[in-house]
């Protein structure tokens, strides 16, 4: 029966396809396959998501070697739901691809394009869903060198620093992770997460796991794009093919995110670190900061894909800030802004590359007048933008209101002041591209455009469609986030 | 449901703004002025009730809740966007009047919101509306335009974390009365109050709705304070420390509109002092101030629409805003005058107009909750209307000396709607029944008994008299071109020079800082965020390795045990 074999397969299905299609050498053959493994992926995830609603935790032991000796995959309600997001989203991205990815990257290169984003795909699942902390450190370097190469094909020559940089600090943040990692290997003598998580109170001497928590923080902080760790995030997301950017933006640093719950949560417990070490407060202000230091940097950006980079810095902030909590109301809403942000920014840099397609790129000097020039797409932006903000109607208001409700809850007041006086900052960028696109003539000489293929634009609208849907109907992303967060605490614990 | 909720008046008449935002020509026209008119047909079509019903996020969302209060409001706001809309069927601007039916569906969504979510869409919706009104006046009004979205945004935000803290101790959406004894209502309070014009943060409505166009600032006038004016009926009738924050308004309103010589700055100051009577009547909250608060909301808007206009027809004839440039321009504008003066006459509550029918009652309900003081504050306030509103604006514009201007009456439909305007003032000071009959509460009192009327009438004549008498006061520095206040000190009585000066203090002192401090943060926010700045530009690899080491190394100092 294939269904059991779910977990492992979602990783192991993209790993397979990505030599295949490096063997078939083809840019449509290749764009096919990941087509078809996306889709694969994306309904294994689904079907992993509705069992472990119904049946709960799914542990598979690869090869059948039983933990904690062998290499276990754990589903739960948390990591199925990242695991549905990120090959969601990669299943939105394949029909947008053909189109973009002919424009932006040559012929010859574009089967390896596809070989690669099937690595990235694998590694991203590989880490939502093992259960174990080294495996969880190879699929960061698959998914990490997949995204560094991914990066350096954009067209823009500067992708190539962006890529470096993201290179370097990447890879320092998994070093200091596979440090932290060791601490933890040195005092408990497991690599297995629910295993650390069961010996940990029988450790006697703490500091090498304190050690190691704050090597995961900041290895993990790295990833995630925790200001002031986000520097490598603005010119990547920039640069990057449109695709790659959408792809990412939606699921990188939300899988990231994910690990950093999965530690603090499940392994240690939310009591070791909110309680015993400063991990709360530290988190919380460096989020405010990001709330507002990278909305206000967004404010002045003059490229539009630059300004949707430096927002997700500042919406990754309310995340983490729901992190910092250390509730559990507050995780559920960092779990469901971890979805509804997601879709949001995948939406909106999947509308920015359509643009950038008929453009030739989404400096704010090319936008002008794009209301009439590109009406549809510009609407859809403009719908976007308002879960940026968190207007209520749009998904992003839903997670708001969880972590405005959750700050008021555990009483942290100024919390609930950070978070509402920076969604005017959003209100700010948002309204850059609303007065851009609306009030100002097409540039004098431009041709007029018209929108972007049919390909690229469905695409794209349905997922702002699903941004309209999941706020007029935001219960079932805040149930499956209560749910993620209760498997979260719960697990291993 | 997409069809159904063009049902809604509201969301119907946002939508036909939107739309017309994209027509030209005859269908544009025709779609400004019917909209209105179907959005008011809509309104008389279904019998009270709740509407929309729907659960969000686990609460109970109630879209449309119509009964007398919410109807009466919707209503006069239907009716000003006709008139309005009339009025400036010719403004050049392409985006002005479909922002101002965005701007008022969307506040007859708001009053016509059942619970406090769908009322905080509206709200936010309406601070979009009519700050794209005051924009589209052009480049000169944009500065003015973000300070006064800023303090809209600002004002949501605090009837949004209101919100919040609210359901969370409650459970519940309900809009209902209630009391701020809470930090969560107190917060909803302050956002409502900031949107009413009330202190400290009065400035917003005398600094942004002068530099709309000489159509825009007829919309504004109407509906953003008057749906603040209706949530307080709605939520805190009877809340005492409303008393004297209208009552503060009321006074504010008068001094500054004296001193001012901007002639819509005069009206723009004049609608904080209104809405002072009204934010009094709401604090009174017996079913008379309550009445009485409503009805004097639906009478404002029309003759305080009917000065905007007057005044806008002489802005766009002249193209002149001060009084001081002004004058005798009833020769060739009588039309124009005539109106202005019922306008005048009726914010001044002189008998036979709508002002005296609805303003009266409040005072009304003051003496008898035995509010003396209420009461004489209020009586003493009426004459200072008629002294800066009632006189000083038609005697300035269309009288006092001869400027030599002799502009025509401005074109039909813009007469049309002074007209209309006109009509309706008059037409409810001879017969408020319909009126009264709308009120949320069964009216029992009656307007033209002896009594009122030559009490009225007293008031107004003796505080004419003291305009006239005080006349050389006022006109000597008037002729003066009063561009700015040191002039004024310098040259007004000595017995001025310090009230005027701690004023002027007060204006500085409120605006000033406020005004560079929000400056100054956002010039370094663009200077660090900027793509050349600190935070916006591409950082070294060096630096963003030290902040890993200076993250690293603070997590390691911060847990050492």
């Amino acid at each position: 029966m294939p269904a059991e074999h779910f977990p492992v397969l979602l990783a192991v299905v993209p790993l397979v396809a990505a030599p295949l299609i490096v063997v078939a050498r083809s840019g449509f053959l290749g764009w096919a396959i990941a087509f078809a493994v996306a889709a694969a992926t994306a309904a294994m995830s689904a079907s992993l998501l509705a069992r472990v609603t119904v049946e709960g935790t799914i542990s598979y032991a690869i090869g059948s070697w039983p933990p904690p000796w062998g290499i276990e995959y754990r589903v739960d309600a948390a990591n199925a739901l990242v695991a549905l997001l990120v090959s969601a989203m990669a299943l939105v991205a394949m029909p947008y691809a053909r189109r973009s990815v002919t424009a932006e990257i040559g012929q010859e290169r574009q089967y390896l394009f596809y070989a690669l984003l099937m690595l990235c795909l694998s590694g991203l699942l590989g880490i939502a869903l093992t259960g174990d902390a080294f495996n969880l450190f190879v699929f960061l370097e698959i998914s990490s060198l997949a995204t560094y190469v991914l990066i350096a094909l954009g067209r823009d020559r500067r992708a190539l620093t962006a890529a470096y940089q993201y290179l370097i600090l990447g890879t320092t943040g998994a070093t200091l992770y596979i440090i932290g990692v060791g601490m933890l290997y040195l005092a408990t003598g497991t690599l297995n997460f629910a295993d650390m998580a069961a010996r940990l109170d029988g450790v006697a001497d703490t500091r090498p796991l304190v050690v190691g928590l704050a090597f995961i923080t900041a290895g993990i902080g790295l990833k995630l794009a925790l200001f002031p760790l986000h520097a490598w995030l603005p010119n990547a997301y920039t640069y990057a093919p449109s695709v790659v950017s959408a792809f990412l933006a939606a699921t990188a640093t939300k899988v990231s995110l994910y690990v950093l719950m999965r530690v603090y949560f499940s392994v240690f417990g939310a009591d070791a670190v909110f309680r015993d070490l400063p991990i709360g407060p530290v988190l919380a202000v460096l989020s405010v900061a990001a709330l507002f230091v990278a909305s206000a940097a967004a404010i002045v950006q003059k490229d539009l894909k630059r300004l949707l980079a430096f927002s997700s810095v500042g919406q990754i902030g309310y995340i983490t800030l729901g992190i910092s909590l250390g509730s559990a109301t507050g995780l559920a809403a960092a779990m469901a802004h971890v979805v509804n942000h997601g879709i949001t920014k995948g939406a909106l840099f999947l509308l920015a590359g359509a643009m950038a397609l008929r453009l030739g790129g989404t400096g704010f000097d090319r936008l002008a007048g794009l209301g009439r020039t590109m009406p549809v797409a510009a609407f859809a932006f403009v719908l976007g933008g308002l879960s940026l903000i968190g207007v209520p109607g749009t998904a992003g208001f839903a997670s708001k209101w969880a972590l405005v409700a959750a700050a008021m809850g555990a009483g942290q007041w100024w919390i609930v002041a950070a978070v509402l006086l920076s969604s005017l900052l959003a209100v700010a960028y948002v309204w850059r591209f609303v007065e851009c696109a609306y009030f100002r003539e097409p540039p004098a000489g431009a041709p007029s455009p018209g929108e972007a293929p049919w390909e690229m634009t469905a695409p794209a609208l349905a997922m702002t469609a699903a941004v309209v849907a999941l706020g007029l109907h935001a219960t079932p992303v805040l149930d499956a986030a209560t749910r993620a967060a209760a498997a979260l605490m719960g697990a291993g614990r | 449901m997409t069809a159904s909720a063009l049902l809604h008046p509201g969301v119907w008449l946002a939508f036909a703004g939107v739309a017309a935002f994209f027509l030209r020509g005859r269908a544009r026209q025709a779609l400004l002025l019917a909209a209105p008119l179907v959005a008011l047909a809509l309104l008389w079509t279904f019998p009270e009730g709740t509407y929309g019903r729907w659960a969000f996020l686990g609460y109970d969302v109630t879209v449309v809740r119509l009964d007398r209060l919410s109807r009466l409001f919707a209503t006069i706001f239907a009716i000003m966007a006709f008139a309005g809309a009339l009025f400036a069927i010719g403004q050049p601007s392409r985006l002005e009047v479909p922002a101002a039916l965005l701007y008022a569906g969307s506040a007859i969504g708001a009053v016509l919101a059942g619970d406090l979510l769908t009322l905080f869409v509206f709200w936010e919706v309406m601070a979009v509306g009519s700050t794209l009104v005051l924009w589209s006046a052009g480049p000169r009004a944009f500065s003015a335009s973000q300070r006064y979205l800023a303090m809209h945004l600002f004002g949501g935000m605090l009837l949004m974390a209101g919100t919040v803290g609210h359901v969370a101790a409650t459970g519940s959406l309900a809009f209902e009365t209630m009391r701020p004894d809470t930090v969560a209502k107190a917060l909803i309070l302050a956002g409502f109050l900031l949107n009413a014009g009330a202190p400290p943060l009065s400035a917003w409505l005398p600094d942004a709705y002068p530099e709309a166009s000489w159509s825009g600032m007829v919309f504004l006038s109407a509906f953003t304070t008057k749906t603040a004016v209706y949530v307080l009926l709605r939520g805190f009738a009877g809340t005492e420390i409303l008393v004297p924050i209208g009552l503060f308004m009321v006074f504010y309103g008068i001094v500054f509109a004296i001193l001012e010589n901007d002639m819509r700055r005069i009206l723009a100051y004049s609608i904080v002092n209104q809405v002072g009577f009204m934010v009094t009547g709401a604090g009174i909250g017996t079913d008379m101030a309550v009445n009485g608060a409503a009805a004097h909301a639906f009478t404002h808007i029309i003759y305080k629409a009917l000065l905007l206009m007057s005044a806008g027809a002489v802005l766009l004839q002249t193209g002149k805003r001060k009084c001081t440039d002004l004058g005798g321009l009833f020769q060739s504008m009588p039309l124009t005058a005539a109106c202005g003066i019922v306008g005048a006459l009726s914010i001044s509550s002189f008998p036979l107009t709508s002002g005296f029918v609805s303003k009266s009652m409040i005072s009304q309900a003051a003496a008898d909750g035995h509010l003396q003081a209420v009461w004489m504050l209020l009586a003493a306030a009426s004459a200072g209307v008629f002294l800066h509103a009632g006189i000083k604006f038609p005697w300035f514009v269309f009288f006092q000396k001869d400027s030599g201007m002799r502009p025509p009456d401005p074109p039909a439909p813009m007469r049309a709607a002074m007209l209309l305007m006109a009509f309706l003032c008059i037409g409810i000071g001879m017969a408020p029944g319909p009126l009264y009959a709308l009120l949320p509460y069964p009216v029992s009192y009656v307007p033209y008994t002896p009594g009122h009327v030559v009490a009225m009438l007293q008031l107004l004549l003796f505080s004419g008299l003291a305009f006239f008498l005080l006349l050389p006061l006022l006109r000597r520095t008037l002729t003066i071109t009063l561009d700015t206040d040191w002039l004024w000190r310098r040259l007004v009585p000595a017995a001025w020079g310090p009230l005027e000066a701690g004023l002027a203090g007060l204006r500085r002192a409120t605006l000033g800082p406020a005004r560079g401090l929000a400056e100054r943060v956002a010039g370094t926010a663009a200077r660090i965020g900027s793509p050349a700045g600190a935070i916006g530009r591409s950082w070294a690899t060096r630096t963003m390795m030290l902040w890993v080491v200076v993250v690293l190394a603070g997590l390691l100092l911060l847990s050492y045990r």
